[in-house]
């Protein structure tokens, strides 16, 4: 089979195209999508609905009453014709995370892994420099890139139920914080008080795909303070 | 300020407050939720004359059972032909009628149809996340899921008995359809053996019991993959037919995952999904490709009736002898109430 050749355009039902950028996840598939994203939020064209932003794809969604693939398609790839501006650096966002034993209780396996200790396996988590790839699986599920190599682990061959919500996990090289209990074969190390859900109907998430992430290491004290002050006891 | 009060009596799972749903959220991990059966949802608002996309009850084959309390309150019951008892009597489904304290009003499964509606003239009080009362099951975020002994309170409640009686069912619409659900393939169509490509031409699929609102999981022919290395997460719709590695397909529907990493070999045009989530387990299912833009060209012709059923549903019944007026004075033209309008 010939080679695609990119971007792809493929039609979804009656609503929709998919614009793909590459078969494999890549800083360069996934800052064509971003890129694209921006694009299309200055310049909406006729229908749009709303885009999703993905690791290698993007899918617009469109009022079939309003327009068509076709239309949609020359819409996009007059905007992809156009000069990239510069990149954008998405914005910075900190997020709390303590690593204490009993709230990451696969920090242990982790270390022992990666041939380091907790508390260097933390260090090395927040340490990192992440940035969000995309949404999926739950509302806030925001999948983060970045994790560092030293600290990388595969999926557990089985989830584990019921892991509380504002969990820190790694997989690979991805860090997601959960929004909601849920089960995961991911390594849970840590656990965050900063809210991602923001109850906020205009901004009702705290980051954006393409935004940065830092982590920063906070005690138990803090941390229960923190879950206090939110009114979370 | 006229209030009703209703106590849930009895109700089953899946038993939650939806509007027209939360759109334009998916790049955050929301899907729109709102309506298993979206036409079937407007038709019980439109019959109240409620504002379109408004607050309503969708109740699942588990039932439901409510007592009302305190005031009056109209109400309209649609989707699926579920059974109906109000004030101790046996009413049609697709009906409005008013609800008094003391009396109970009970919607059980019927003949056909997984989800019905239940409307009320008013503004029902339920919880509002990201703008919308709609509830993500899995999550229970937006008006939540309704359980035994919880209230449900109407405030401005109305009588509204000029639409009360009998309303017109959308007969394709309100149940499996007889035809076959029309798809696109793709978008990951690549991934897939031809014989599976004509799987879905061709066969027949089941609906089995892993269905709720998240979506479906179909019996039939191993859809084969060609390989199953793992593709990045791409983005999903409503409606996306995905295979999972087994080469089992499922129907994703209103609280659909929003990306995921299994292809989907087909997606199912938006009008027909209505009629896909009113199967029931052991029903059959099949599919027809078309073009899409033919998908579009039939998306249309379906918004264009769905607008005229809709209106059809919103136009006040009259009191009693109103109807009976009209019909004396027009020769044979005007059908009896309850009459079915068949669509596209």
């Amino acid at each position: 089979m010939q080679p695609p050749s990119w971007p792809k355009f493929t039609p979804v039902a009656d609503h929709a195209l998919l614009v793909s950028f590459a078969e494999v996840v890549s800083d360069a598939s996934h800052a064509a999508v971003v890129a694209l994203d921006r694009a299309l939020a200055v310049s909406p064209g006729i229908g749009l609905v709303e885009k999703v932003p993905a690791l290698v794809s993007l899918l617009v969604d469109f009022d079939p009453l309003l327009t068509d693939h076709v239309q949609v398609q020359a819409h996009v790839q007059g905007l992809l014709g156009q000069p990239v501006a510069e990149p954008a650096a998405g914005r910075l966002h900190e997020v709390e995370v303590c690593y204490d034993e009993a709230l990451g209780p696969d920090l242990a396996s982790v270390a022992r892994a990666s041939g380091l200790s907790a508390d260097e396996v933390a260090a090395r988590h927040w340490q990192g420099a992440y940035r969000v790839r995309m949404y999926g699986f739950a509302p806030g599920f925001a999948y983060l890139s970045g994790v560092p190599a030293a600290i990388q682990v595969p999926r557990k061959p089985a989830p584990v139920r019921d892991i509380p919500a504002g969990s820190v996990l790694i997989a690979g090289t991805q860090c997601l914080v959960t929004t909601l209990v849920m089960p995961t074969g991911w390594s849970v190390i840590g656990r965050s008080p900063t809210r991602i859900l923001r109850g906020d109907e205009r901004a009702p998430f705290l980051f954006d795909v393409g935004d940065r992430v830092r982590f920063t290491c906070i005690d138990r004290a803090t941390y229960e303070q923190r879950l206090a002050a939110k009114g979370h006891g | 300020m006229a209030e009703a009060c209703l106590r849930v009596r009895a109700c089953g799972p899946l038993v939650s407050w939806q509007d027209g749903g939360r759109l334009g959220m998916m790049r955050f991990g929301v899907p729109a939720s709102g309506p298993m059966d979206r036409l079937a949802h407007a038709a019980a608002l439109a019959a109240l004359g409620q504002p379109a996309g408004g607050p309503a009850l969708e109740v699942s084959v588990a039932g439901l059972e409510l007592a009302c309390e305190s005031g009056e309150v109209s109400c309209s019951v649609t989707g699926g032909e579920f059974q109906v008892h109000h004030a101790g009597g046996a009413v049609r489904s697709w009906c409005v009628r008013t609800l008094r304290a003391g009396e109970v009003l009970t919607i059980r499964s019927g003949r056909r149809g997984s989800w019905a509606y239940l409307a009320f003239a008013g503004d029902p009080v339920c919880a509002r996340w990201a703008g919308s009362a709609a509830t993500h099951a899995l999550s229970g975020l937006g008006g939540g899921l309704v359980r035994p002994g919880s209230a449900i309170v109407v405030r401005h409640a109305r009588v509204n008995e000029e639409r009360e009686g009998e309303l017109p069912v959308p007969v394709p619409v309100s149940g499996p359809l007889r035809r076959p659900i029309r798809v696109v393939l793709g978008p990951q169509l690549e991934h897939f053996e031809p014989d599976a490509v004509e799987a879905v031409r061709q066969a027949e699929f089941g609906v089995t019991l892993a269905f709720d609102r998240m979506g479906m999981r179909l019996a039939g022919p191993v859809l084969r993959l060609k390989d199953v290395l793992s593709i990045p997460s791409e983005p999903l719709v409503r409606g996306s037919v995905q295979v999972s590695g087994d080469g089992v397909a499922s129907i994703l529907l209103a609280d659909h995952q929003t990306t995921g990493g299994y292809p989907k070999i087909a997606t199912i045009l938006s009008c027909d999904l209505d009629a896909v989530a009113q199967h029931r387990p052991g029903e059959a299912l099949r599919f027809e490709c078309v073009e899409p833009a033919q998908g579009v060209a039939l998306a249309r012709a379906a918004a264009a009736a769905s607008s005229a059923f809709l209106r059809q549903m919103g136009a006040a019944r009259g009191t009693l002898s109103d109807r009976l007026m009209r019909l004396n004075l027009i020769d044979g033209a005007v059908r009896a109430d309850g009459g079915a309008m068949p669509l596209p």
